[in-house]
């Protein structure tokens, strides 16, 4: 089990629990975290799970891979920290991860 | 006045539902139409996932987006179903004599006798950035979709994005623009490495600019743009002098023009009936991801059993009164001989 923390725009935080093996994104749809839309479910095709991690997780969860660098060719305000969380697994070590959500999934 | 075109059904979506209606129609000798937003067939099959797996199809252990359209519209083809691609369905209406007319936005209009909306999470539509105060030029300065290049003619074009959409307009709208310019967040496309290519070239031959960066804001009056207000790739602002703006982050799904059918909706579903997959219109079925009804699964196969039961009714309505005898495509002669393999 690893403790997710989603910040949102507004600051309102939620910590909810995360299952290693499956991705941020679906941790956030199982616990009706607002803000990750996820309309591919997954797939890594929309890019509305945008998410930007917190610059001490950065080194934890790892680089982009490339078809996610292309998907964010599809997401607004895309900084240094914007990953998909569909792409980003869950994993013991990333225990306490926190993400900031965007303001707006387009 | 545009020429009406008749037939038996109109389907509404191109996707895997949509497809598989036009099989189990043909069955029952009902003679389809179908419209899709999309300029291909496979709804979210085409657009989504292409080339990801799926698991769940019975009896395909493992098959794409893009296999999956390809041999929908294989087992389709003995029915000769018409297709009319990059139109999106604005207004459907039930006319006195019973039949359903429908018209797209590209000027299409059909009468039928029934209507199979299979459209999905509803249409594609192009996604628009949340820059604040964009809607104020939006249709006048700011474009997300270009039905005639001529209202561009002499403009100075800035195009954001680096997928296929904005290079292929960057390089057709080069030659008309006074001046433009491609603005993406890096120096790497998702774009076809051809197009790619004819830009650097005509950014080296001084016909237009690429930059990096991404809109943060905009500058104009009246709905008329006169910059976009940009964070460069360094973190640095600029501004770029533009009067026509057109930004291209993708396809996303909207409800769209469905809301305005006269249909019952449920959360945006179309609420159905389990025996029909009728909507609370006679003749207006919905199948797939669009509907709703107690225990719905948005799975393809689902869809796919949605489209037989939709098409026994559908029967009905096109012959009152008739009486449809049940067959097996194995044993049947007749539904043989329409497939063509008799």
């Amino acid at each position: 089990m690893a403790k997710i923390t989603f910040i949102q725009h507004n600051g309102t935080e939620q910590t909810v629990d995360g299952l290693p093996g499956m991705s941020v994104m679906e941790t956030a749809i199982k616990n009706l975290v607002p803000g990750i839309d996820a309309d591919c479910g997954g797939a890594c095709a929309c890019a509305t799970c945008h998410v930007y991690v917190e610059p001490e997780w950065k080194e934890k969860t790892g680089a982009r891979n490339p078809m996610e660098e292309d998907m964010l060719d599809f997401a607004f305000d895309v900084r240094d920290s914007s990953r998909l969380s569909c792409q980003i697994k869950v994993a013991t070590a990333l225990d306490g991860l926190r993400v900031r959500v965007p303001e707006k999934q387009f | 006045m545009s020429d009406v075109i008749s037939t038996d059904a109109v389907i509404v979506g191109a996707g895997p539902c949509g497809l598989f209606a036009v099989f189990e129609l043909g069955l029952l000798d009902i003679k389809c139409h179908v419209i899709d937003i999309l300029d291909r067939a496979g709804g979210q099959c085409a657009e989504l996932y292409p080339e990801k797996p799926i698991y769940d199809i019975p009896a395909l252990t493992i098959v794409t987006g893009a296999e999956l359209t390809h041999r929908l519209l294989e087992q389709s083809k003995p029915f000769h179903p018409e297709y009319h691609f990059n139109q999106m369905v604005t207004e459907l209406k039930k006319l006195e004599d019973g039949q359903f007319e429908l018209k797209t936005d590209g000027g299409l209009v059909f009468r039928c006798k029934v209507v199979v909306v299979a459209a999905g999470g509803g249409s594609f539509q192009p996604k628009k950035p949340p820059i604040p105060g964009i809607e104020a030029y939006e249709g006048n300065s700011v474009h997300y979709s270009i039905k005639k290049m001529e209202i561009l003619r002499g403009k100075d074009i800035l195009i954001v994005g680096g997928g296929d959409s904005a290079l292929d307009w960057t390089l057709n709208l080069q030659p008309i623009a006074k001046s433009l310019t491609l603005l993406h967040r890096r120096d790497d496309f998702r774009a076809a490495p051809d197009s790619v290519k004819k830009m650097r070239e005509l950014v080296s031959a001084g016909k237009m600019q690429f930059k990096l960066g991404q809109v943060t804001g905009l500058k104009g009056e009246g709905g008329v743009l006169s910059a976009a207000q940009v964070k460069g790739a360094d973190g640095q602002a600029f501004e770029i002098s533009t009067n026509a703006m057109l930004p291209f982050f993708g396809l996303t799904m909207k409800l769209g023009p469905v809301a305005g059918w006269g249909l019952n909706l449920h959360e945006n579903l179309i609420p159905v009936d389990t025996e029909k997959f009728e909507s609370s219109v006679p003749g207006i079925f919905a199948i797939g991801d669009i509907n709703t009804y107690p225990g719905k699964l948005k799975l393809i196969l689902s869809g796919f059993h949605e489209a037989a039961l939709m098409a026994q009714q559908a029967f009905h309505i096109k012959n009152p009164g008739e009486r449809l005898v049940f067959q097996y495509t194995t044993s049947s002669s007749s539904l043989q001989k329409k497939l063509g393999v008799a």
